[in-house]
């Protein structure tokens, strides 16, 4: 667009904003189409990080602020892991903005309580009770596990937006699903003692 | 754990597929012979099928909204024609006086043809994104207080089910810069916009009714408030909406 002079400057002075907001828009409608599918996945992984339903809303709300303005940056593929990164980070954020404030109970979190699962596997909620299961293991493991199982992302998708080596991935994965069977399959746990 | 301890990571790795054809032919053909493998593989899967889609939670339908809106302040800050032109005039000069007559005389032409474009682009975009409705009712008595707090006005929602014209829903979108509210109307199987926005502005353009792109654009301005409908259907269509429209808020 060539920018006219003397008389026909008017309309160009009026009509100024008009290409940045197209260019504007054209991206907005890329960011739109690319990135507000993932909204569901942004969200859960959020969830399962701060296990607090008003900060994960928060935190996806950061993360998706946060990918726009940096939506120049994308390489145009794994438009989810390119997500999930960024809520990595708002999360990581959020948690140091809360540590000198409120003490988190992540203590009472870390070791799984091993006689729950059973009693609450009597309740209708079998959902409610995974959810609770899964919230309960340690921070890393549950990470890498909700990415996986829940996001279905590979490994090095898993190690970009968990920020460690593939190995580390696969061993962390290894001990939730290990944890995880021990709380949630019980007859694992009869095997177990039977054979050794 | 019943498995190898060395095959352990290679179990995992082939129920998320991620293991080389090599692998996973080493490890099925170790799998036939290792029982406490085989048991292992078992227990894995089993823990897999616990994994059901709705262990997932999913984002509540006010995060959606609340992102939207977000995305739209940070790509559109308010935008202030009044100072791009006031330097320019005090530029002064003759040039300049007949320019700025210009300017004055055409600029209800340009805002128009301005504005004309943004309601069609704001009216493909709510049909592409998929994003049409934010509230989804034909009860406008619950569409206009859904509005409260969102915007700094009450628009008009009038029901034209008896006329043809059945109320969708309502939605909010951008013109010019503001957030504006969206009526959803439906005709047969066409969808009509309707934008509200106070009329207030100097340069509002007088009553529109055209075609554009192949769509039909009508404005009007009720009460200090411009509307502007837009669809795909007949421009006669259109005028007819907006004459129930307004016959029916009177």
């Amino acid at each position: 667009m060539t920018r006219g002079a003397g008389f026909f400057r008017p309309y160009m002075a009026f009509s100024a904003r008009r290409p940045t907001s197209r260019v504007d828009g054209d991206a907005t409608a890329r960011f739109r189409q690319t990135m507000l599918p993932h909204m569901d996945a942004a969200y859960n992984f959020a969830r399962y990080l701060a296990r607090d339903p008003v900060a994960a809303e928060d935190i996806v709300q950061e993360a998706f602020l946060s990918a726009f303005r940096s939506f120049g940056g994308w390489r145009g593929e794994g438009a989810k892991a390119w997500l999930l990164a960024i809520v990595k980070h708002v999360f990581l954020d959020w948690v140091r903005a809360h540590r000198e404030g409120t003490q988190t109970s992540e203590s009472e979190d870390l070791t799984p309580d091993p006689d729950t699962p059973e009693s609450l596997l009597l309740q209708a909620n079998e959902t409610a009770m995974l959810r609770q299961t899964i919230a309960g293991l340690p921070e890393p493991f549950r990470e890498t596990l909700v990415l996986r199982e829940l996001e279905d992302l590979s490994y090095k998708e898993n190690a970009v937006i968990t920020a460690v080596p593939i190995g580390t991935v696969m061993s962390r994965l290894a001990r939730a699903r290990e944890m995880l069977s021990v709380l949630l399959l019980p007859d694992a746990e009869i095997q177990r003692k039977a054979q050794s | 754990m019943t498995g190898c301890a060395d095959k352990a990571m290679l179990l995992h790795a082939l129920i998320d597929s991620e293991l080389d054809a090599v692998n996973s032919v080493a490890i099925e053909a170790h799998l036939k012979t290792c029982a406490g493998c085989a048991a292992e593989l078992r227990r894995l899967e089993q823990l897999r099928d616990l994994m059901t889609p709705n262990v997932r939670y999913t984002a509540p339908p006010s995060l959606h909204d609340k992102i939207v809106m977000g995305l739209t302040e940070a790509i559109m800050p308010t935008p202030k024609p009044q100072r791009r032109l006031a330097p320019w005039v005090a530029g002064g000069g003759l040039t300049a006086l007949a320019a700025s007559l210009l300017l004055l005389v055409m600029m209800p032409q340009l805002s128009a043809t301005h504005l004309e474009d943004q309601v069609i682009d704001d009216h493909v975009r709510s049909l592409l994104a998929n994003h049409l409705i934010d509230v989804a009712t034909s009860d406008r008595h619950v569409v206009k207080p859904w509005f409260n707090g969102k915007i700094d006005f009450a628009p008009p929602v009038v029901d034209l089910a008896d006329q043809g014209f059945p109320l969708a829903g309502g939605r909010l979108d951008y013109l010019d810069g503001k957030v504006v509210p969206a009526l959803v109307y439906h005709r047969r199987a066409h969808s009509i916009n309707v934008f509200v926005r106070p009329a207030h502005d100097m340069a509002s353009p007088g009553n529109v009714a055209t075609r554009r792109n192949g769509y039909s654009i009508v404005r009007w301005s009720h009460h200090g408030l411009e509307c502007w409908a837009v669809s795909d259907i007949d421009l006669d269509e259109l005028k007819m909406f907006r004459r129930d429209f307004e016959a029916r808020i009177t």
